[in-house]
């Protein structure tokens, strides 16, 4: 009996596997008319109002892109459907066809480029340091022995252990629930600094009751290629995904996106982030490629 | 679905899968890890367990007490007040808001206050069984213990309670794996535990499918101990032909 549910398991897995598999994302998006954006709730690039309602630099440019697409097919009408995603579940909802293109905060890494396909890096995320500004910390080698917090489920906690190792640095560790709980732990002293990729940084001190409090310091930890995630092994979507933000990098839209999201007030407080582009970012603007974050190198 | 089960023998730092899955010289596996978490997770459940069944034990014996209207409605009130949060909110309360207002406590790690805040948790839900299973009792059983000149103190102890923890051992123990189940709650203040260790991994290695199945596993393995450990001490203190004769191990 045991043996025959397990079979059964795995007839089902298998199937499900082919069906993802028989991909061609314009076809279907032609066919059905609509396209599934998978979005965040809360992160840096993209967030709700409430409401059903996404916003942030990539969710817009995700919307952009879905222009681009309808144009391409000639529909006369497309259909955007948006589904939150969350770090667990992007990269199933992406290979079982339920989402069709996720642009949130997705690291674009070669133990991901097994599974899913990547559009060219629109973002360069920079893993930065926040303290207190009375601290006095002003990077990394003044964290020895002291307490370091980070997001559980982040690729930070593992540049952290790296630069535990590399630097030869002994620090408690602990590890917030979420950004805002790992930020509380800053605020209220359980730690001295916490470690996140800078767009989170600015963003949670600018949502704080004292932002002058705070200040992101040091040198970058680790630079991370964000993309859009799209299924693997189909290139003609992954090339009008491509050409789209191609097309938006080279006549300045997705600069003036960036500036709108990131330095002037945004929605739903109507504060400023104040993350200027950094350079990491303009680079991969101006060559446009899909190579992971094991193929960069913290300058 | 295919499945990479090495991902477990892989090098947290070079991501590397090495010739043994345990790694050498401070070198440290996923495997490793989980087994720390593992550790971990074990750790917060069976000390929790004990001062739950301590806590829980008086606190259900002092509600029954004849006479002393002050000293139940004291432990109506513990029942009361453990029972009616969300465990999460427990934690969040210890943890952020109680150090803002003793700021001694600031000091505190994660790990022992997820071990009070889930023990007490536990132990206003074992209270209840322990005043049901003595309320449970024909009235005539404390009489008998009067009749004998015992005191309060030995009426319970050589009459009501025996008799009563028998009764409550099937409840006793779902509430002792609910116990391991709940430790998992522990990773919001930061204990390198299996549920943290879960989230952590699959991130890391995107092989989300392999670490949650494994770390399940883990949970089941835990949790079901504690249900053979139980079903044992049902069966050992089993009265003949005082309670109906259960299977044991619900």
């Amino acid at each position: 009996m045991k043996k025959h549910l397990l079979a059964a398991a795995i007839t089902l897995l298998a199937a499900g596997s082919a069906l993802a598999q028989a991909g061609d994302t314009l076809a279907k998006i032609k066919s059905s008319g609509a396209l599934t954006l998978g979005v965040r709730e809360s992160s840096g690039l993209g967030y709700t109002l409430g409401n059903g309602k996404y916003v942030g630099f990539h969710t817009e440019m995700s919307e952009r892109i879905a222009d681009d697409i309808q144009k391409q097919l000639g529909l006369a009408k497309l259909d955007v459907k948006y589904q939150p995603v969350t770090s667990q579940n992007r990269i199933p909802l992406v290979t079982n066809g339920t989402v069709d293109l996720e642009c949130g905060s997705t690291t674009n890494s070669a133990a991901r480029q097994k599974e899913v396909a990547f559009a060219v890096t629109t973002y360069v995320e920079e893993v930065r340091i926040a303290v207190n500004a009375q601290s006095g910390i002003t990077g990394i080698k003044d964290l020895n022995g002291k307490t370091i917090v980070t997001t559980t489920g982040t690729t930070s906690v593992q540049t952290l252990r790296k630069n535990k190792r590399a630097d030869g640095l002994t620090f408690k560790e602990v590890m917030g629930k979420d950004h805002a709980d790992s930020f509380l732990m800053l605020e209220t002293g359980r730690a001295d600094a916490f470690i996140m990729d800078g767009s989170i940084l600015a963003a949670n001190i600018s949502k704080s009751k004292a932002p002058q409090d705070y200040k992101i310091v040091g040198e970058v930890l680790s630079v991370e290629p964000i993309a859009c995630m799209l299924r693997k092994d189909d290139p003609a979507f992954k090339k009008a995904v491509d050409d789209s933000i191609k097309r938006q990098i080279a006549d300045g839209s997705l600069a003036k996106l960036y500036d709108k999201w990131f330095m002037q007030p945004i929605p739903p407080a109507n504060v400023k982030i104040g993350l200027p582009l950094s350079d990491a970012t303009k680079d991969a603007w101006a060559h446009p490629n899909d190579k992971p974050m094991e193929s960069y190198e913290v300058k | 679905m295919n499945w990479e089960w090495q991902v477990f023998c892989q090098d947290t730092i070079t991501m590397e899968v090495g010739a043994s899955c345990f790694g050498k010289g401070g070198d440290v596996t996923y495997l490793d890890w989980m087994l720390s978490a593992w550790g971990w997770t074990v750790s917060v459940s069976l000390l929790s367990l004990v001062i739950a069944l301590v806590v829980g034990a008086l606190v259900g014996t002092l509600r029954t007490l004849e006479g002393r209207p002050w000293v139940v409605r004291l432990g109506n009130a513990w029942v009361e007040l453990f029972r009616n949060i969300p465990l999460l909110v427990h934690i969040f309360v210890w943890y952020h808001v109680v150090p803002a207002i003793f700021p001694a406590m600031k000091s505190l790690p994660g790990f022992v206050l997820v071990v009070f805040a889930l023990g007490f948790f536990t132990s206003a839900r074992i209270a209840e069984q322990v005043r049901s299973g003595i309320q449970a009792l024909p009235r005539g059983q404390r009489y008998a213990g009067m009749a004998m000149g015992f005191s309060t103190f030995q009426t319970y102890r050589y009459v009501l309670l025996p008799m009563a923890f028998r009764i409550i051992i099937p409840p006793l123990t779902s509430e002792t794996m609910n116990v391991f189940k709940n430790s998992s709650v522990a990773f919001a203040v930061s204990v390198a535990e299996l549920t943290m260790f879960a989230m952590q991994a699959q991130e890391e290695t995107a092989r989300g499918v392999e670490v949650y199945l494994a770390v399940t596993g883990l949970y089941v393995i835990s949790a079901f101990a504690i249900n053979r450990v139980m079903a044992f001490i049902e069966k050992r203190a089993r009265v003949p032909g005082l309670l109906a004769a259960g299977a044991g191990g619900h």
